[in-house]
């Protein structure tokens, strides 16, 4: 048998492999650039106090969670108990952002299913969401002392990612 | 009952197509007559299981049986009734099933039209489509059951989305199908001819007009596709390199180098391996199409719901079908025969060239679409591959082509005197250059990438004239030469309508009150007023517009926006006055603030040249399938 | 009075020769050209798989909203293009973004129909030193007439 006719069979061999690892892979999930660069700066309005700004500034020394939310986001709803379970073991201060959202409907959302942020700030027009990088909402940031931002989570998140990735990244970042 | 009556048949099939499958191999290489025998049997009980089932499920549609999941989830009572029938190839389940009901019937036209072939030939090629048959059929029964029941049963079905509620939606699916289902033919000549150790050139003779058909349904199928999301979509756009569409496109340029291949393999005995290996890939690589586009492994509009576990399954059934069969070839295809001897300065050689431009381009459309996936793979990052790349690699590649498609038909076979070819063309190149000068001139603007264009088609649409100027000296044509000259007039017109379109077309964005008008291209657009309209299963607001040129023969456009019931997605409907020199194309938008309505004209010149040159070339294949030789043949064999 | 009456007809003429003319939709047309052009090459995030010129859901209008700011500030499109990918990553280029991950994706094509023409050229010269050339006899050339003349009355012609 001549080694060039094994040709084809090879080819084919190679890219069954890649489509068999690509089955395991979800071409909507979209790793975010911002890992590891400087958390975007913004300097906007908060949700509850409105007179009262909020900026990644002054979290600076602290590990910090930032949460993309909004009232009219159903997986937003469901991720809600989880976020609250997150808040409630105090490991961190979760910072709401409400994208593209009502102000009554919001403060309506957090009055019925609970409020887990420290506060919300109110990106009207979404441009601080265009700034990270927001395409999905819900979309769960880790933010480090240095307000480097090391972790990037897309849709909602569960009790499972709280444990394997969520509290372990915290505390890991808290005792740099 | 009758869901279930479907659902048995499909079962029976399976059972069947393995018998057709297994036996008739098994009898051809151990020499048992009786179980050669069964191959044509076998197929006609699998085709008349597949009507029944096929049958069965169209019914459920017409019915509204809603306690049939694959009803409940795209059709609805309230939609006309040609697009509740059309909803059966709708989704996946349905589109799969009508795969495997064209499948059959490929296979008994193979079966009933084979009389004169060699029974072990018959009985390995309709072993081999029975093999395949029953894969598909696997498939289906185990995740893709369109007969599944949903208890307790829909009060009314969820529709099929609005988009495809079109008339293009019922003819596309068929017609592609048939194209990449009719691939298999070659496919099982090919492995026929692997297995029996036997790889002359009569296969390449059988399988020839099998391929053409198939090469024609694919023509047709994939311009259907274009034309419908030119006119469907609303933003006038006709292709997007969307891995969905490369996935029918891929096919179709392995199949083009095919169809070639096979001309020299009858003719001159050249070839036998290369021609068997194209056509395992073009079935090969129909096969991948359809893992790619139900397996969710890519982003893209056209994705069907997708879910891993059928993905994993149409991976194995392509891997083993594939597999085996490039292990085949691998062992057997060294023992082919060599054909003719044949100068570097031949038709032979310009064919083959031809034919690696073709792959090469087939190859580089299905890096560009498979890349995304590689580089995700090797946990790279994702990128994105979209229009900007294959236009960039895909366009340069073709440009050799068209000038080879010009000089490729005056060479002769064995040896050619190429310069001879060359000095008699100097009038084809002669008004290529003028036509590539002139026509952008006339148009307007002058770039190189239209002037390149029209040079390259009025190149070769020239030298077709002069081929047939000299026929017309020697004899009457043969229906082939007619088919080739229509199929190589239709690339031209294809390319004519894309730089124009490419190049020439007009585009405004207004916000039109009534009364006014908007200009584009020449013509004069006018808003007459907008009115609520209801439809059957959809309420649309309809724009009346007045188009004229000048003044000069009005007609009246009426676009619209409709809102149908099921689904919360406006929709828009585009009204286009289409011509042989240029559609104009009006999309309505929204209702602005100050009560006027955002409107989209277009001028595109020429763009209807692009489905009409694909019509041409489907056209050329019906020319050639009908030509005397074969012809002769079936009027034999029915004697 | 005449010049008034001359004044008046003239209006009236320009108000009824012809009828008003819409006004384009954006603001500034040659913004817009440009926000297409650059826009077209990208890709709409949540979308299956459409340009952000063409979709209409309300992401790809806010990044329209913010390519034409940016164009209005009067960055460059190579500047656009960066600030988009500094927040969505390369998979928002639909030009994939010529680098080292990408050289076989723009090259491949190239190298393959260079390998592809070679091998042809290679296969070519070795095939026709192993077949040998036949002439043939007077006998079979009569026989090839025979057939032929047949042929062309059957109207088979190739």
């Amino acid at each position: 048998m001549k080694a060039k006719f094994l040709i084809p069979l090879l080819l084919f061999i190679i890219l069954v492999v890649f489509l068999a690892i690509g089955l395991n892979r979800d071409p909507h999930e979209v790793p975010s650039p911002l890992i590891n660069k400087p958390a975007p700066a913004f300097d906007i309005a908060q949700l509850e106090q409105p007179n009262k700004n909020f900026s990644p500034a002054s979290m600076k020394g602290q590990v910090w969670i930032l949460n993309v939310w909004a009232s009219w986001c159903v997986a937003c709803r469901e991720e809600h108990p989880v976020l609250v379970e997150l808040a409630n073991s105090q490991i961190a201060p979760v910072i709401g952002l409400d994208y593209k959202d009502k102000r009554e409907q919001a403060l309506a959302m957090l009055a019925t299913q609970g409020n887990p942020y420290t506060l919300s700030a109110f990106d009207a027009n979404g441009r601080v969401g265009i700034d990270y990088g927001v395409y999905g909402v819900p979309e769960t940031y880790i933010i480090d002392k240095a307000g480097i931002i090391r972790f990037k989570h897309i849709g909602p998140i569960n009790s499972q990612l709280l444990n394997q990735k969520i509290y372990p990244l915290v505390s890991e970042l808290k005792k740099s | 009952m009758i869901p279930e009556f479907g659902h048995y048949a499909l079962i029976l099939a399976l059972c069947i197509a393995l018998i057709q499958g297994i036996l008739p191999l098994i009898g051809a290489h151990q020499g048992r007559r009786e179980w050669l025998m069964l191959a044509r049997p076998a197929a006609q009980v699998v085709f008349l299981l597949l009507f029944i089932a096929f049958v069965s499920l169209a019914w459920s549609f017409y019915a509204n049986d809603f306690s049939v999941l694959y009803v409940a989830e795209h059709s609805n009572s309230q939609m006309p009734l040609v697009y509740r029938l059309g909803a059966v190839w709708g989704g996946h389940e349905g589109s799969l099933l009508l795969w495997i009901f064209l499948l059959s019937i490929w296979t008994i036209l193979v079966a009933q039209l084979s009389k004169a072939l060699d029974e072990f030939m018959v009985a390995r090629v309709i072993g081999v489509l029975g093999l395949v048959t029953s894969g598909l059929l696997l498939f289906v029964l185990t995740t893709s059951n369109p007969f599944a029941r949903l208890l307790p049963a829909a009060q009314d079905g969820r529709s099929l989305n609005p988009l495809l509620q079109d008339p293009g939606l019922v003819f596309h699916p068929p017609m592609l199908y048939m194209g990449y289902v009719g691939f298999s033919v070659a496919f099982a000549f090919a492995i026929a001819s692997l297995l029996s150790g036997r790889l002359d050139a009569a296969w390449a003779r059988w399988s020839r007009p099998w391929t053409t058909a198939a090469w024609v349904f694919l023509t047709l199928g994939i311009a259907l596709g274009s034309w419908w999301a030119y006119y469907e979509l609303g933003w006038g756009g006709w292709w997007f390199w969307d891995p969905v569409e490369n996935a029918s496109f891929i096919p179709w340029l392995v199949g083009t180098a095919l169809l070639h291949s096979l001309a020299v393999t009858e003719k001159r005995g050249g070839f036998k391996s290369w021609t068997v290996l194209l056509a395992i890939t073009a079935f090969s690589l129909s096969l991948l199409g359809t893992f790619l586009v139900r397996s969710g492994v890519l982003t893209s509009v056209h994705a069907f719901a997708t879910d891993p576990k059928r993905g994993i399954f149409i991976l194995i059934f392509l891997s083993l079908v594939v597999g085996s069969s490039l292990a085949l070839y691998a062992w057997r295809a060294p023992k082919s025969t060599m054909g003719g001897k044949f100068s570097l300065s031949s038709r032979e050689t310009l064919i083959l060239l031809g034919n690696v431009f073709l792959v090469v381009s087939a190859g580089s459309v299905l890096l560009g679409t498979l890349y995304p996936l590689l580089i995700d793979a090797l946990h790279l990052g994702k990128i994105s591959v979209g229009p900007p790349y294959f236009n960039s690699v895909f366009v340069p590649i073709m440009i050799p082509l068209l000038v080879l498609m010009g000089i490729g038909p005056w060479a002769n076979w064995k040896n050619t005197d190429l310069l001879a070819i060359i000095k008699r063309l100097w009038i084809a190149g002669v008004i290529a250059i003028i036509a590539g000068i002139a026509i952008p001139l006339i148009m307007g603007e002058f770039t190189w990438l239209a002037s390149i264009g029209f040079l390259l088609a009025f190149w070769v649409i020239t030298s077709g004239c002069l081929q047939l100027i000299r026929q017309a000296k020697v004899g009457k044509p043969t229906r082939s030469f007619i088919g080739m000259q229509f199929a190589h007039l239709g690339i031209a017109v294809f390319v004519i309508g894309v730089t124009m379109v490419g190049a020439y077309q007009e585009e405004k964005d207004v916000r039109m009150l009534a009364g006014e008008t908007v200009s584009v291209g020449g013509y004069q657009i006018q808003l007459e007023g907008v009115s609520s309209v209801p439809g059957p299963n959809y309420n649309a607001m309809r724009g009346t517009f007045l188009l004229s040129k000048n003044g000069a023969s009005p007609t009246t456009l009426y676009p619209e926006k409709r809102s149908y019931f099921s689904s919360s997605m406006p929709m828009t409907e585009a009204a286009i006055d289409a011509g042989l020199t240029r559609d104009i194309y009006v999309s309505l938008g929204e209702e602005l603030d100050d009560k006027s309505w955002a409107v989209r004209v277009y001028y595109k010149p020429f763009v209807d040249w692009i489905w009409g040159g694909c019509l041409l070339m489907a056209l050329g294949g019906i020319f050639a399938i009908s030509d005397k030789r074969y012809r002769m043949k079936l009027k034999r064999q029915a004697s | 009075m005449k010049s008034l009456f001359w004044i008046l007809l003239t209006c009236v003429c320009f108000n009824t020769s012809f009828a008003k003319d819409a006004a384009p939709l954006a603001d500034d047309p040659v913004i817009e050209q440009r926000l297409i052009s650059i826009s077209e090459e990208m890709r709409c995030l949540v979308c299956q798989n459409e340009s952000l010129a063409g979709s209409r859901s309300e992401l790809a209008n806010d990044l329209r909203r913010e390519i034409r700011t940016l164009i209005q500030e009067g960055k460059s499109d190579d500047q656009i293009r960066s600030f988009m990918v500094e927040r969505y990553g390369d998979f928002v280029l639909y030009r994939p973004p010529v680098k080292p991950i990408t050289w076989l994706l723009w090259i491949g094509p190239f190298v393959i129909l260079i390998i592809g023409i070679a091998i042809l050229l290679g296969y070519l010269r070795r095939r026709n030193q192993g077949i040998p050339s036949t002439t043939l006899s007077a006998a079979d050339n009569q026989k090839i007439d025979a057939l032929l003349n047949q042929d062309k009355r059957d109207g088979l012609n190739d």
